[in-house]
């Protein structure tokens, strides 16, 4: 049998409650097998960026000098856009069956399990936009020692977008139409993330060293997961409350 | 076990308020809660049982007077059935974000087929019926062993066979020493002593 | 001190107070603005390179200082909405958020006056002006937020957190737009910040600063005495007002 604590309530029932670790493990793992049983979902973001970055071409011309000085922010802006539109869907669902109630009165801490809800999201979404980028971002003739880069700033900022998005959601969740209110919420606050993804990949195709944006990027993130799950924490009780 | 009324209750809530839309639904509301005791909260449509049930269960946080303790972490279950879609029965238990133990397989299947959704273990919730949902959803009653029960109308759309073993599962709850607050309709047939709150007359007997 | 606390939580009392304070502050606001105005209107050298334009900074520059500090007016009272469980903290907050943004959207709209003579062109992606704009956003999201909740009591909760997350971010959001700019700026436009102020320009843009905290805090305690109204509207309190104006 697994771990387990028991905790013994007043009245001599056995009250045995997961660790809060292996908590978030069955909530990371629900939320993967449910993204895995509706693939599309994982599908969608991602057929979004490819169609996005091909709108730019068409609209700036297919000169290679001129999309390749606006490969970085083309990129880097599809990426953010693709994980707004995902970040809406967070909590929505399970705000709409009730579990979101459920979640909010377990005994574990909500800062944990909301994490693992982004860890989720990011590993559907940020992730995989990250390992795709390289491939559009030679469509957009980027050239080859700046997909490193691309592939890591990506990595890194999906993640700080991830837990950002989920704040908005947290907030919106409970209102019938978030959609457009959630990208007037977080998008001022994703604006520091493409400065630093973009200037990485902007350094590093000019052979500047793109280290110190990703360390800004990986401190983001490190202030982020410090964070952001507070205010979602926070943000979910009140949307079960209103 | 022993089980006196005279320790310490499970739930207390005291002095509850509650206002809405400029119209006072309960003032002064305080109850305890011991193991041992069902409490049916009544009232009319609009009378506020959800309202209080949410107070109690810790949901509402904001936006009504008085205070509730709650010394032990309680099962709530509410109107919506918390049973996702894409999964099947088996996996809505066992991976519940309620944060409840881990349960076997056979504990699993057990409590699922004490409710009739034998053979129903493995398919996609999807294909279930609204009323094998709400099924699905009491089976955390047969799984858990918190002592504290919230019930906010868990005989709706349960066919008969479905209320009277739940019925006898509250009883024999209580008879352990357990203690359930619970809103519903229809009077209960439950062996064991039934409080009730009327939130129309505020009566407490 | 608790009492204190403990009446400023209360409605009638904070409503009474602030009208007090807006019988002194109001008349108070005028003269500084009115004095304030003419000193640095007529009273003060023009610029040796922008001549008179520049006078413009006597709004410009108030209005962005405390388009600012009424954010972080702002997020306190969030905070303490959110740990207190204060209802006026909210009350403040709901009271703020539309008087910072107008105050963000009169330091952008001088600012773009001003951009015209100086650097030719209404607007330009400068540091300062790109941080103003997504503070503007950063108080149109808290609105926004707060206008599509019907339960206001959850609406001021929700509009806390936004506010308090908004304030962690404002100092990454100035320091990411600095760098960015610096990494960006094209040589053309020439800034005039390298200059140090004069005191003869200087103690009239002090003076309006502080008529501008002061003008803030009118529209915020006139905020606060609506919101109040509207909230309370159903309490007896409300309604004895109501017949007493109704009477005049």
């Amino acid at each position: 049998m697994q771990r387990q604590h028991p905790q013994s309530c007043s009245r001599g029932c056995l009250l045995s409650v997961p660790h809060t670790g292996q908590f978030c493990a069955r909530v990371l793992r629900r939320q993967l097998l449910l993204a895995v049983r509706r693939p599309i979902e994982i599908g969608n973001p991602l057929l979004f960026f490819a169609i996005v970055i091909v709108l730019f071409p068409l609209g700036l011309g297919p000169s290679p000098e001129r999309l390749v000085s606006f490969a970085p922010g083309v990129l880097w802006i599809t990426a953010l856009l693709s994980n707004l539109l995902t970040s809406d869907a967070v909590f929505r669902s399970d705000f709409d069956d009730g579990s979101l109630e459920q979640l909010i009165l377990a005994p574990q801490p909500l800062f944990f399990s909301a994490l693992a809800y982004i860890l989720a999201h990011w590993l559907t979404t940020g992730l995989l936009l990250a390992a795709v980028s390289p491939v559009f971002a030679l469509m957009l003739n980027l050239p080859v020692s700046a997909l490193g880069a691309l592939f890591v700033s990506l990595l890194l900022g999906t993640a700080v977008l991830s837990l950002l998005g989920g704040i908005g959601a947290a907030l919106t969740v409970g209102l019938k139409r978030g959609g457009i209110l959630i990208s007037l919420l977080i998008l001022p606050l994703y604006m520091p993330v493409l400065i630093f993804g973009t200037a990485a990949v902007q350094a590093a195709m000019t052979g500047a060293p793109s280290g110190p944006y990703l360390a800004i990027l990986g401190a983001m993130l490190s202030l982020a997961i410090a964070l952001a799950p507070l205010a979602i924490a926070t943000g979910l009780k009140v949307s079960i409350d209103a | 076990m022993p089980i006196s009324v005279n320790d310490a209750p499970l739930l207390a809530a005291q002095s509850l308020g509650l206002v809405r839309g400029g119209r006072e639904l309960f003032h002064d509301l305080s109850v305890e809660v011991y193991g041992g005791q069902l409490w049916q909260i009544e009232g009319a449509n609009g009378a506020g049982k959800t309202s209080l049930m949410r107070i109690l269960c810790g949901l509402s946080r904001y936006g009504f007077e008085g205070k509730v303790l709650r010394p032990v972490t309680p099962l709530y279950l509410g109107h919506q059935t918390a049973v996702k879609a894409l999964l099947s029965p088996r996996e809505n238990l066992q991976w519940h974000v309620s944060g409840a133990g881990l349960y076997s397989d056979d504990q699993v299947d057990d409590a699922l087929a004490r409710l009739g959704l034998r053979g129903y273990e493995d398919v996609p919730s999807h294909t279930l019926s609204a009323g094998q949902h709400r099924r699905v959803n009491l089976a955390r009653l047969f799984l858990s062993d918190a002592c504290l029960w919230l019930l906010d109308e868990p005989f709706t759309a349960i066919d008969k066979q479905g209320v009277d073993e739940t019925q006898s599962l509250l009883a024999s709850h209580v008879d352990g020493g357990g203690a359930v607050v619970m809103t519903s309709h229809q009077a209960l047939q439950v062996s064991c002593n039934v409080n009730t709150l009327n939130l129309v007359q505020g009566v407490v007997s | 001190m608790w009492t204190f606390f403990h009446k400023l939580g209360s409605p009638p009392w904070l409503y009474a107070i602030a009208g007090t304070i807006l019988r002194w502050l109001v008349p108070i606001t005028l003269i500084a603005l009115v004095a304030g105005m003419i000193w640095g209107l007529l009273f003060t050298p023009p610029d040796f390179r922008q001549g008179d334009s520049y006078r413009i900074i006597y709004i410009h520059v108030p209005a962005a200082v405390v388009a600012l500090a009424g954010y972080y007016v702002m997020a306190i009272a969030g905070a303490i909405s959110l740990i207190w469980r204060m209802k006026m903290a909210d009350v403040v907050m709901r009271a703020a958020a539309p008087v910072g943004a107008a105050l963000t959207f009169i330091a952008l709209l001088t600012g773009a006056i001003w951009g015209k003579p100086t650097w030719g062109t209404w607007w330009v992606w400068d540091a300062r002006i790109t941080s103003m704009l997504i503070l503007l956003f950063l108080y149109l999201g808290v609105v926004a937020l707060y206008e599509s909740f019907d339960n206001k009591e959850a609406a001021g909760k929700a509009c806390a957190v936004l506010s308090l997350v908004g304030m962690v971010n404002i100092p990454i959001v100035y320091k990411s737009v600095d760098w960015w700019y610096s990494l960006h700026q094209p040589a053309s436009i020439k800034f005039t910040g390298e200059s140090t102020i004069d005191p003869s320009m200087l103690y009239p843009l002090l003076l309006m600063i502080a008529a501008f905290y002061a003008l803030f805090t009118c529209c915020l305690l006139m905020n606060i005495r609506a919101e109040l109204l509207q909230r309370e509207s159903r309490t007896q309190w409300v309604k004895k007002i109501a017949s007493e104006k109704g009477a005049d």
